[in-house]
């Protein structure tokens, strides 16, 4: 995974609530096998017609918002499918950065998966950035992981709290996977203990 | 005495591999299913690394999301759609996954399959790449979707790193009316809480409305946990559910059989167990329910009216509400009844299971479909379609002038070629309305099986209790 380093980028406010996964990524662009190239399809029926010209009222395609890399959303963004194809359409445009007040579960998990990082924050706040976000080319916010602080427009700093699991992962682009393979020992004896607590459970076998 | 937990608390505390000192657990996982649209990138990561399936025996694969309903004999046109089967195919070969194959009557979608199966027990965890995981909770399991990545790793490590959820109580007391299902009870508790409401949360269903569900009624209210944001729902298992499992395949057998039963028997919670959020439902004020918007929770008695915008006093929800009128091509204040349907969907996840087909075909006997209507059934499996051409409902349905399909998640999100045209209007009783769910334009009401039967016959969103009589 890519570590997450300091950086100061464009934010794009999208303040309507309840942003499902369907519209991050609409259901039919799911049939690829691969985890790339899925940004030219992020938020597609928000963003196009359905003869592929964009839509002008929409955010992301306003010259201001076109390298958006922040995003400060509205409450619930990211509800709905499991779908990880969301986070890669995020991650593929360029998206490193969301803010809300809060994000459905599975999105939240997915995102960080993917090297993004989704940070929570109360109401007021969020509008304050809302608000920043409106101020276009010049809404540049500065994201810092290893301080836990966003640094607003007007040199104003905001401190955010994440989980630590999350962060260290997220800041050594650490892989999951590899950290729970040293622990191969602990699944093994789970695994033991288990077979003969619970003998009833199924086995497959593949044909 | 020890403190009194809840049914999650039980099933989390059997699972927990190791636990770090922040609270991060790593969890077991006793089964994962797995299908084509989520799980290409997970094997491919596997392959990228040279890592192995952990536990194949604990593993199931079927294509669903991308499959034809109409004659399979010519294979699946679409090429986008093909080769996402192929590439399952591919891999369930090589990582030596059990899969069943297309022409397999036991294919179906994944979420029916695998209580069909026996596989689905209570007090397991099970995981898919697949919102509608939860569906499993109605046998007490603990069930939720994840991403690709977390597929990646259950399949190389058979477990997950995950935080303990808090806890929630729904409690619907009391019995339903005459013509109310799950799918009606469900609606009702989503368009109470909200499509937030169980965020963070695993919501255990209680009280003698859900207790008197069938395990089809149980799965279709366990389904719809996601659209309430909860990460899990769950149902505590009871004779109902020992019952529907007993003499499954993969159930357990004789001798295993009362251990099992033991086990089962201690999860439900505790007496004085403590929910961090607790919610209560009478079951008596509960009609047939629709959805009017493209939010799950934008659902109402199907006697209401489409709201107005200006009733909603928070700007961000009156924004919310207007968008959401304007797309369906509504009007504030309009009955609900008189919304007209072009195609009607029954099937899903949520409601294809016989249980569903059976009310389905209840309202259609005799009837028939308005002249305005298209209307599939689409069942959820291959012997869910078997048991229900044993029992004739499929003649009755064709009678009435309902298409009758092969299995698969179909319109439910338009992977396929069943999907709606912009503009077009649907009933269906599968889970979500959003925008564009059931293909670019397409306006979805959610509603139970008799009242989609009831749509398709009369043409518009009707009162099932109507037919009732």
């Amino acid at each position: 995974m890519r570590k997450f380093t300091t950086f100061t980028g464009v934010a794009a406010p999208m303040p309507a609530q309840n942003i499902d996964t369907d519209k991050v990524i609409p259901a039919r662009f799911l049939k690829t096998i691969e985890r790339k190239g899925l940004g030219k399809h992020l938020f597609n029926d928000m963003r196009y017609n359905t003869d592929g010209t964009e839509k002008e009222g929409f955010i992301l395609n306003q010259p201001a918002y076109r390298n958006a890399e922040v995003l400060v959303v509205g409450d619930n963004f990211g509800c709905g499918s499991s779908r990880e194809h969301a986070p890669w359409a995020l991650s593929d445009f360029g998206v490193k950065c969301l803010i809300g007040t809060d994000f459905a579960d599975i999105f939240f998990n997915n995102s960080s998966k993917n090297g993004m990082l989704l940070i929570k924050l109360p109401k007021p706040i969020v509008d304050a950035l809302m608000e920043d976000a409106k101020l276009g080319a010049n809404a540049r916010l500065t994201i810092d992981l290893e301080a836990q602080e966003i640094t607003r427009p007007n040199g104003e700093v905001v401190k955010f709290e994440v989980d630590p699991f999350k962060r260290h992962s997220l800041l050594n682009g650490l892989d999951d996977i590899g950290l729970t393979f040293k622990n191969k020992e602990d699944i093994t004896s789970y695994e033991s203990k288990d077979g003969s607590s619970r003998p009833w459970m199924p086995s497959l076998a593949a044909e | 005495m020890a403190k009194p937990r809840t049914l999650f608390d039980k099933i989390w505390a059997n699972h927990v591999v190791r636990t770090e000192d922040d609270g991060t657990a790593l969890i077991y996982i006793d089964l994962h299913l797995a299908h084509e649209v989520t799980s290409p990138q997970a094997f491919a990561g596997l392959r990228e690394a040279g890592r192995k399936l952990r536990r194949p025996d604990r593993t199931l694969a079927v294509a669903d999301h991308n499959i034809p309903t109409t004659d399979r004999s010519k294979g699946i046109e679409d090429p986008e759609s093909r080769l996402q089967v192929e590439t399952l195919e591919a891999n369930v070969k090589e990582f030596g996954v059990p899969y069943f194959p297309v022409d397999d009557i036991r294919q179906g979608i994944v979420h029916i399959i695998g209580p069909e199966q026996g596989l689905t027990q209570p007090g397991m965890t099970v995981v898919c790449g697949d919102s509608h995981t939860s569906t499993h909770g109605a046998f007490g399991a603990l069930a939720f979707g994840i991403g690709t990545s977390e597929v990646e790793h259950v399949f190389a490590t058979q477990t997950l790193v995950q935080k303990p959820a808090k806890n929630m109580r729904v409690t619907v007391k009391g019995a339903p009316p005459a013509g109310t299902t799950a799918k009606d009870l469900i609606l009702a508790i989503i368009g109470k809480i909200g499509t937030a409401g169980g965020t963070g949360h695993v919501i255990e269903f209680a009280g003698d409305a859900i207790k008197n569900l069938s395990m089809e009624g149980r799965m279709t209210v366990c389904n719809m946990s996601i659209e309430a944001g909860a990460r899990a729902g769950m149902i505590a298992p009871d004779e109902t559910t020992f019952e529907y499992l007993k003499g499954k395949p993969y159930a357990p057998k004789a001798g295993a059989w009362e251990q099992a039963v033991q086990y089962w028997s201690s999860l439900p919670s505790d007496p004085g167990a403590v929910y961090d959020t607790e919610v209560e439902l009478d079951a008596a004020d509960i009609v047939p329910y629709v959805t009017w918007g493209t939010s799950p929770q934008d659902a109402l008695p199907i006697t209401a009216t489409v709201p107005k915008a200006e009733d909603f006093p928070d700007p961000d929800r009156q924004a919310g509400i207007a968008r959401s009128i304007e797309y369906m091509g509504l009007t504030g204040g309009m009955p609900i009844q008189d919304i007209k349907v072009d195609t009607v969907f029954i099937g899903s996840c949520t409601n294809g299971r016989l249980e569903d087909i059976r009310a389905a075909a209840a309202i259609a006997k005799g009837r028939k479909v308005a002249s305005s209507v298209k209307a599939l059934v689409v069942p959820g499996s291959g012997l869910v379609k078997e048991a229900a051409e044993a029992e004739g409902l499929d003649k009755i349905l064709i009678e009435a002038g309902f298409e009758w399909r092969e299995p698969g998640c179909s319109m439910c999100l338009a992977m396929n070629a069943d999907k709606l045209k912009p503009g077009e209007r649907s009933a269906s009783t599968s889970n979500r309305n959003f925008e564009g769910r059931q293909g670019p334009g397409g306006r979805t009401h959610l509603v139970s099986p008799a009242m989609a039967a009831a749509a398709a016959i009369k043409g518009h969103l009707a009162d099932v209790r109507e037919f009732l009589a």
